[in-house]
């Protein structure tokens, strides 16, 4: 065990993945080199293995993203990365018309395995193009999976399991929790599975159902409602596309009172889904309307401080929703 | 136009290209009679392009080259190793179809056997792809050499500069060939692009890039024979321009006469390829006209055959719709 950041945790998965196989490369802007990607997440990889397998490629996003078909076809696990979750727009073209579509379009004869790794969300200041929740844009493309932890624990596993897998992966970091939890992350060759929601905390009264920030968000809240004497069943929905429908179900129909939180837009985002599949799955185990708790339908995050705040969905938002659920 | 003798190819290798060319020429037409009649649904041609294509695919050795082509390249494929069985299979919709098992229209050519990698129809996302292909052979340090095509209009995609820069960048193994036949479905070059012509995008990369006529078999052979030569090395990439006639309208669903003048379909004729290529064999003693009328029956034959085998072949299932979308 070691105390590990979800950035560390991250970088230690890469790590122990590139050692374990040498078809293991990693590219993107920055990534190679002394510097090892503008967070970090890359660094001391060059160094390790090599500069043949992990470099820089020059801002090209259409490229990286068909790099890594390339070198799935004939036999590597590439790993590129998209330097914010905002710049995959100009490779989606890759993704949806190659990456996702290959081993079907060839039935299996050619396969793309690969990680496109992208850092997402906001409340870093980062204004319209660094704060984006872009994972709906590729949701729902049959092919390709959409997977993002929420724990540093998980950001080890699942890193190791999607360079593992022979599915092209669309990994999402939030990179404001980069840096921001810290915890003891398991030295052992682990992996989390790449199609499981997990249920994080367990509850009879409400359930709420997030990933990334707004489950951090969640977790906390639920220990302040747990006083307040309402206990909240909190489900990390982690496999974002294809979803773990069989888990979200289950745990909406424990407490009949469902939560959705994202920190996407309302409008379109996965919670959409979410609450379709409850709807024509649980609807009679319900003992309240599905409510979903986003931020505005405004195109994207605003720059300013003020803005910033009105559009991210906090720990406070996710309490006064929780306990308004609770108490219905 | 140069002597056939100073490509340096013997006689029985003339032959056989002569038997390529007349093989795409004599299938091309069969699949536009299975649209007329309904048994296919769609054809769109490479007649015009034979000889360019014959004479670039023998500069290769498809044993251990990697192609990664375009609608237009069905003789190209057919030199890479594919019958014309295997285009039949395509085109019909079968699943024995070794491009995609009856998944994608006819004209999307691949093979896992012959390292012809499967392409979309999103014009030029190929040409990324060739990159991770091109970039596996420095990772595996092996000497196999890639080709990647497209056409003229399809080269003006942002992808195709991205994936030519990295190219340059990394002295990839990569020929790019550009296959010039003057129309972009019904638009002309004028409208396409202001350069004077394609190839002068290969300097403007850090690469040679090299106009030839592709109805001079010798002339292309020679040009490629170079660059590949120089790829195998280590000595980086090649853009190669291939002026060749499309002597069709673009696809079965598309009339040229509409667009084309009477003086430009007229002339189109007298490029013909195929006859131009007829001409020099004869002319310089390598065939007579009767040797070639019975390679011409003896194409038929091989033909029918293949219509009738394929026609026999079973479709895919509708049960297995959902094979083959993720890894098991």
């Amino acid at each position: 065990m070691a105390m590990m950041t979800y950035l560390e945790a991250i970088r230690k998965g890469i790590e122990e993945e590139m050692a374990r196989d040498e078809k293991v490369v990693i590219f993107g802007e920055d990534v190679g080199g002394v510097k090892g990607g503008v967070f970090g997440v890359t660094q001391g990889l060059a160094e390790k293995f090599g500069d043949d397998r992990c470099f820089n490629t020059p801002l090209t996003e259409g490229l990286i993203g068909g790099l890594a078909v390339g070198l799935g076809v004939t036999g590597y696990r590439a790993i590129g990365e998209f330097q914010f979750a905002d710049y995959i727009l100009p490779a989606v073209n890759q993704l949806i018309s190659e990456a996702s579509r290959m081993r079907y379009r060839t039935k299996g004869d050619w396969i793309a395995p690969i990680v496109y790794r992208a850092p997402y969300g906001g409340g870093v200041r980062g204004g319209l193009y660094h704060s984006q929740s872009t994972e709906k844009v590729l949701f729902g493309q049959p092919g390709l999976r959409i997977v993002t932890p929420s724990s540093p624990h998980d950001a080890k596993g699942l890193i190791k399991a999607a360079i593992r897998s022979d599915d092209p992966v669309l990994f999402y970091e939030h990179k404001r929790l980069y840096r921001l939890l810290k915890e003891d992350v398991s030295d052992e060759d682990y992996v989390v599975p790449l199609d499981k929601a997990n249920v994080v905390r367990e509850g009879d009264d409400i359930t709420v159902i997030g990933y990334g920030m707004v489950l951090n968000h969640a977790l906390k809240a639920a220990e302040t409602l747990s006083k307040e004497g309402y206990e909240a069943e909190v489900v990390d929905v982690r496999s974002l596309y294809p979803l773990d429908k069989e888990t979200l179900v289950k745990a909406a129909k424990k407490t009949g009172k469902v939560l959705l939180v994202t920190e996407d837009n309302l409008e379109g985002s996965i919670m959409s889904e979410i609450s379709a599949i409850i709807a024509e799955d649980a609807l009679f185990d319900l003992d309240a309307p599905i409510k979903r708790l986003a931020g505005p339908d405004s195109p994207s995050m605003p720059y300013s401080i003020a803005l910033e705040r009105e559009f991210l969905v906090d720990e406070e938002k996710v309490l006064n929703a929780m306990r308004e659920l609770a108490e219905f | 136009m140069k002597k056939l003798k100073e490509s340096g190819l013997t006689k029985e290798e003339l032959i056989q290209a002569y038997k390529h060319v007349l093989l795409g020429r004599r299938l091309d037409e069969r699949l536009w009679q299975l649209t007329r009649i309904g048994k296919t649904s769609f054809n769109i041609s490479g007649q015009g392009h034979e000889v360019g294509q014959v004479a670039m695919a023998m500069a290769f050795q498809p044993e251990k080259d990697y192609f990664l082509p375009y609608y237009r390249d069905m003789t190209a494929c057919m030199v890479w190793g594919m019958t014309a069985k295997d285009i039949m299979l395509g085109s019909l919709g079968k699943e024995d179809d070794p491009s995609s098992h009856g998944r994608q229209m006819p004209n999307h050519y691949g093979s896992k056997e012959h390292n012809i990698v499967s392409h979309s129809s999103t014009v030029s996302t190929q040409f990324p792809l060739a990159t991770g292909v091109a970039y596996a052979a420095q990772l595996k340090k092996s000497d196999y050499v890639t080709l990647t095509a497209t056409g003229e209009g399809s080269a003006n995609q942002g992808e195709v500069q991205e994936a030519m820069n990295f190219a340059g960048v990394k002295k990839l193994p990569l020929i790019f060939v550009v296959e010039n036949n003057g129309y972009a479905i019904s638009v002309g070059t004028d409208e396409q692009y202001a350069n004077e012509t394609m190839a002068e995008r290969g300097p403007a990369y850090g690469f040679p890039g090299i106009r030839v006529n592709g109805n001079d078999f010798a002339e292309t052979y020679l040009a490629f024979k170079q660059v590949v030569e120089e790829a195998r090395k280590g000595n980086g990439p090649a853009l190669i321009e291939l002026m060749v006639t499309r002597l069709t309208s673009h696809s079965a669903d598309d009339d040229h006469s509409v667009y084309r003048t009477k003086e430009d379909l007229e002339n189109m004729k007298k490029n013909d390829g195929l006859l131009l290529f007829e001409k020099q064999l004869i002319d310089e003693g390598y065939m007579t006209r009767e040797e070639m009328t019975d390679i011409d029956a003896e194409l038929k034959k091989e033909i029918n055959k293949a219509t009738d085998e394929a026609e026999a072949m079973p479709e895919p299932t509708a049960d297995t719709i959902l094979d083959q979308i993720y890894a098991d």
